[in-house]
């Protein structure tokens, strides 16, 4: 276990090396910084100094060096349009992101999972066949265009649920949450609502599939001809096995909802990093942009990291085939 | 448990049978047999025509700015212009015919998610079959960079190119299948693993065909099959991408909307009530994903051979 | 005293409903078993010796379903029963072990949860009490140090012992009955022996009947007291296991007894019974076996019925007749 803990860990490490590789050149090769940085209006002496004070004189392998220097300190320079420390403007946006994500996470997951149990349970029933056509509507709309409709009917229509932004919010653990006011709560719906409709579909449909997968198999009738109970033939040994792929899947789509918050964000005018982001790509304002990018590797890397360790504990054979 | 088995057999007795079909034919009865891929299909047809015949069709060049007349902007659905042109969808703020809008932005949506998901096959399915053939170094290093690739999801590797390379439609085609080959890839480096270890290739060996003969003539065939079913999911998706992108404003261009960008621009003016500059253009959206997904789920299950009965 | 289980005229069909007639998986099956006795219940694949079984404890999957005949368990008609009174018979009264025992056991559940539910779904106990007797049970069937064993995971045992971790689930209620469906088929001939072994002990001491359903006519002469040959869904020989296997009067128990290699026919051509099993969906009309036997006539173009012939019973008008020397 401790073996393979690590050999996973040098997986990781490996993995961050080879983005910050990719993302340094993308940026600082393929694009060209001093376009970027630099006023076009500037004269050569400005252009000069602003060249010398990042360091685009010096040779490509010390730049990147002084980037992996900085990224190690967490210093990506200051954003062009805030004048702030970078990682510092996308930190103090995070709780805002995590918040949304999580609460849609839990939307896909409270609606997803029985949705799904039931679709599989009983495929043959009329209620079925319309949660599965209803997932393939999930799978096929656009969330921003969905996104927009909500704010057409709950907002524009009916006038039930606010539009733009997170509300009041309360302080907890030393960050601001929306979901302990009440009018945060109503700020929040939509918005998770709306990025929680792909992930529904995904977990419901895996869930199904999964249920499927598992009621023919002999030791499901085997547990039956032990004469145990229904309830916990489909609460324990069919969920058990479900939690296999739905685990993997939680922790990958976790990543990708504060991915896709980008979208929910820009919508919803929600304060979070998806808008910051999508705000400095517009502006170019790149030590936000490779902050953020550094960002999301790392988070993603973690989260891949959490889900091998999750996936140890929950699958037996996983764990022994890790031991021997 | 074999006796479980009798359940699929009708009870038909053994009769005259007709002469077997060629399997292309039967695949595409079979493909046929699913009301919902029928509808999908018609409808892709006709979306498809919709796009290619558009300048055509439309009532109005929707990208020549000399056609818009700025006193017919926001315009409601049915409302007639100032010279009898009835506007069946509305206008824009630049008082452009949703209509017509939709109908070339259909053109730049498909185009984006035709181009990209081919091309993103053909790379893809290049460095699976490359990686497979060659297996030792080769392959892992492709595996890898195919492994870290798909660790994120498609919409930040999107980003991540399109921060790199700027905005714009040809660079979304470019960040889409920098983020879409890798699903090939693995697909088709699994299948044709699996080919590769069978008798014929390893008889094409001994022959000492050349590699390349092998590899294309003997395990590419077998692996076309996932791949066509990927690249049509990819398609859905890539216009699903695009749109989206395009609503960030990371896309075409305000002057020459694609459907995402229309989506966008009708955005601001939904607070207030005129839906319609949203609403149309996300109907086609959504109908064209929702027919090539259908499509491409029917196709999954008749190209599959392990659903062959 | 009456059969502890009573099967007459079973029909299990697959599909059909709403007046079309399925697929007759079983047809017209009747046999008893007695207490302390074991039945072997022989027939090639598919010809419905499983369903059979899986009918006796209404586990069947849909669209199978029993239409016609009765099961009396111990005095009880299992059609009358309901879900829960089923459920208090499976694995209580009735239990079962299945034919691969890599596939029997949840594999992310250890044996000990798997062991313990088992116990518990008939019994409230407290855990400890039902771990215990899940230790004791392991212990019966040979497995050693019992206590490691339920902390582990199935695949962490190799066929055999799962297969006694099966059997051991089975006798954990010391149930009345036990249907074990080729049990040691997927098994090494020497842990099969081992397993057969105790299930003749089973019997014996613990007056537990058991139905064999098997393929092996061997394991039944060694095994059984009593044979019932099925083809093609239906019965077409029952009696003792000593009569039938020495003077069989269906030709198709003939030609399996004649197909199995032995020793004192050592250098002879193996007797094959001509022909394949017909599907079930083609039967040919009258008696099924017509197409392959030698001894087929136009009478064979009706499906004779059970002859009974002291405690034995066949389905043949040509039926073999040992010569008298």
């Amino acid at each position: 276990m401790v073996t393979s803990i690590i050999r996973r860990l040098f997986q990781a490490i490996f993995v961050i090396v080879a983005m910050t590789i990719i993302v340094f050149i993308g940026v600082n090769v393929i694009g060209n910084p001093v376009d970027i940085l630099i006023n076009p209006d500037a004269n050569q002496a400005e252009r000069a100094r602003v060249i010398a004070h990042y360091g685009l004189d010096q040779p490509i392998w010390k730049q990147y060096l002084m980037f992996l220097q900085g990224l190690l300190h967490g210093d990506f320079g200051d954003s062009f349009v805030y004048g702030r420390p970078a990682l510092g403007l996308i930190l103090e946006r995070l709780p805002a992101t995590l918040e949304l994500a999580i609460t849609a996470l839990g939307i896909a997951l409270v609606v997803g999972l029985p949705l799904g149990l039931y679709a599989g349970l009983y495929p043959k029933r009329l209620s079925s066949k319309l949660i599965m056509s209803g997932s393939i509507l999930g799978f096929s709309l656009p969330t921003f265009w969905v996104g927009l409709m909500l704010i057409m009917v709950f907002s524009v229509e009916l006038g039930w649920l606010p539009t733009n932004g997170r509300g009041p919010t309360m302080e907890f653990l030393g960050v601001q949450w929306s979901f302990l006011t009440g009018e945060g709560l109503r700020h929040l719906l939509l918005p998770a609502f709306n990025l929680a409709l792909f992930k529904t579909s995904l977990i419901l449909r895996l869930t199904r599939a999964g249920v499927q997968e598992v009621l023919p198999q002999d030791y499901i009738k085997f547990a039956r001809a032990k004469g145990v109970r229904e309830s916990r033939i489909i609460g324990v040994h069919v969920f058990k096995n479900l939690m296999i792929p739905v685990v993997t899947i939680i922790g990958l789509e976790f990543g990708s909802l504060i991915a896709f918050s980008v979208v929910t964000e820009s919508i919803f005018a929600w304060p979070g990093m998806g808008k910051l982001i999508i705000d400095s790509i517009n502006l170019l304002d790149r030590p936000v942009i490779v902050a953020y990018l550094m960002m999301m590797v790392m988070l993603f890397v973690a989260l891949n990291f959490i889900i091998d360790i999750c996936y140890t504990i929950l699958d037996p054979r996983v764990r022994l085939d890790a031991k021997a | 448990m074999s006796e479980a088995n009798v359940q699929d057999q009708s009870v038909q007795p053994a009769s005259v049978e007709p002469p077997e079909p060629s399997r292309l034919s039967q695949g595409i009865a079979e493909f046929f047999k699913s009301p919902a891929a029928a509808i999908g299909f018609i409808m892709l047809v006709v979306i498809c025509c919709l796009a290619l015949f558009a300048p055509w069709i439309a009532p109005q060049n929707p990208y020549d700015l000399m056609q818009l007349d700025i006193m017919d902007g926001r315009l409601a659905p049915g409302s007639e212009s100032m010279t009898g042109m009835v506007y069946y969808l509305g206008t824009d703020s630049q008082g452009r015919d949703i209509l017509s809008g939709m109908l070339y932005g259909l053109r730049t949506s498909l185009m984006v998610g035709v181009l990209s998901a081919f091309a993103a096959a053909i790379i893809g399915t290049t460095a699976g079959l490359f990686a497979a053939y060659m297996g030792r170094r080769t392959e892992t290093v492709i595996m890898r960079l195919v492994d870290l690739q798909l660790s994120f999801p498609t919409i930040l590797m999107a980003l991540m190119m399109l921060a790199i390379l700027g905005k714009g439609v040809i660079n979304v085609v470019i960040a889409l299948i920098i983020a879409e080959w890798a699903t090939y890839a693995r697909t088709v480096r699994s299948t044709a693993l699996v080919e590769r270890e069978k008798e014929y290739v390893e008889a094409a060996r001994m022959l000492r065909l050349p590699g390349w003969r092998i590899l294309f003539k003997h395990l590419l065939p077998n692996c076309l099959a996932p791949v066509i079913v990927i690249a049509t999911m990819q398609v859905a998706r890539a216009i699903g991408l695009e749109a989206t992108l395009s609503f960030l404003g990371l896309g075409a261009s305000v002057t020459e909307p694609s459907l995402g960008m229309l989506i966008s621009t009708g955005y601001q003016y939904l607070l207030t009530g005129l839906y319609w500059i949203s609403f149309f253009p996300g109907i086609a959206l959504l109908v064209t994903i929702v027919s090539i997904n259908l499509v491409g789920d029917r196709l999954r299950d008749v190209l599959n051979p392990r659903n062959a009965s | 005293m009456s059969a502890l289980l009573q099967v007459s005229n079973l029909v299990t069909e697959f599909g059909g409903g709403r007046g079309r007639s399925g697929l007759k998986a079983v047809n017209d099956v009747s046999f008893s078993v007695d207490r302390g006795k074991v039945l072997g219940l022989v027939g090639e694949s598919g010809s419905g010796k499983t369903v059979t079984g899986f009918s006796i404890l209404r586990l069947l999957e849909r669209p199978g379903r029993i239409t016609g005949g009765r099961i009396l368990f111990d005095g009880t008609d299992i059609a009358n029963c309901s879900e829960e009174e089923m459920r208090n018979l499976r694995g209580k009264r009735i239990a079962m072990v299945f034919q691969d025992p890599m596939m029997t056991l949840n594999p992310v559940l250890t044996i000990g949860t798997q062991m313990v539910e088992a116990v518990q779904a008939h019994d409230k106990v407290s855990k400890d009490v039902a771990r215990q007797r899940s230790r004791d049970a392991l212990g019966l069937v040979g497995i050693p140090s019992p206590e490691e064993r339920l902390a582990a995971y199935p695949h962490q045992f190799s066929g055999g012992m799962r297969q006694r971790v099966a059997i051991a689930i089975a006798l954990l209620h010391q149930p009345d009955l036990i249907i074990a469906d080729e049990p040691t088929t997927a098994l090494d001939v020497t842990i099969q022996s081992q397993i057969i072994y105790e299930f003749q002990r089973l019997a014996e001491e613990s007056n537990t009947a058991v139905i064999w359903i098997t393929h092996d006519l061997a394991i039944v002469s060694r095994l059984a007291d009593d044979i019932a040959v099925m083809y093609a869904g239906r019965l077409v020989e029952t009696g003792p296991v000593g009569e039938v296997l020495t003077d069989p009067r269906h030709p198709y128990t003939a030609g399996l007894i004649a197909s199995v290699p032995s020793q004192n026919r050592r250098g002879e051509p193996l007797h094959q019974i001509r022909g394949m099993t017909p599907a079930i969906n083609r039967l040919p009309q009258g008696c099924s076996f017509r197409t392959r036997c030698d001894r087929a006539t136009e009478g064979c173009l009706i499906m004779p019925d059970l002859i009974p012939e002291e405690d034995r019973a066949f389905r043949c008008i040509h039926p073999v007749m040992k010569e008298v020397a």
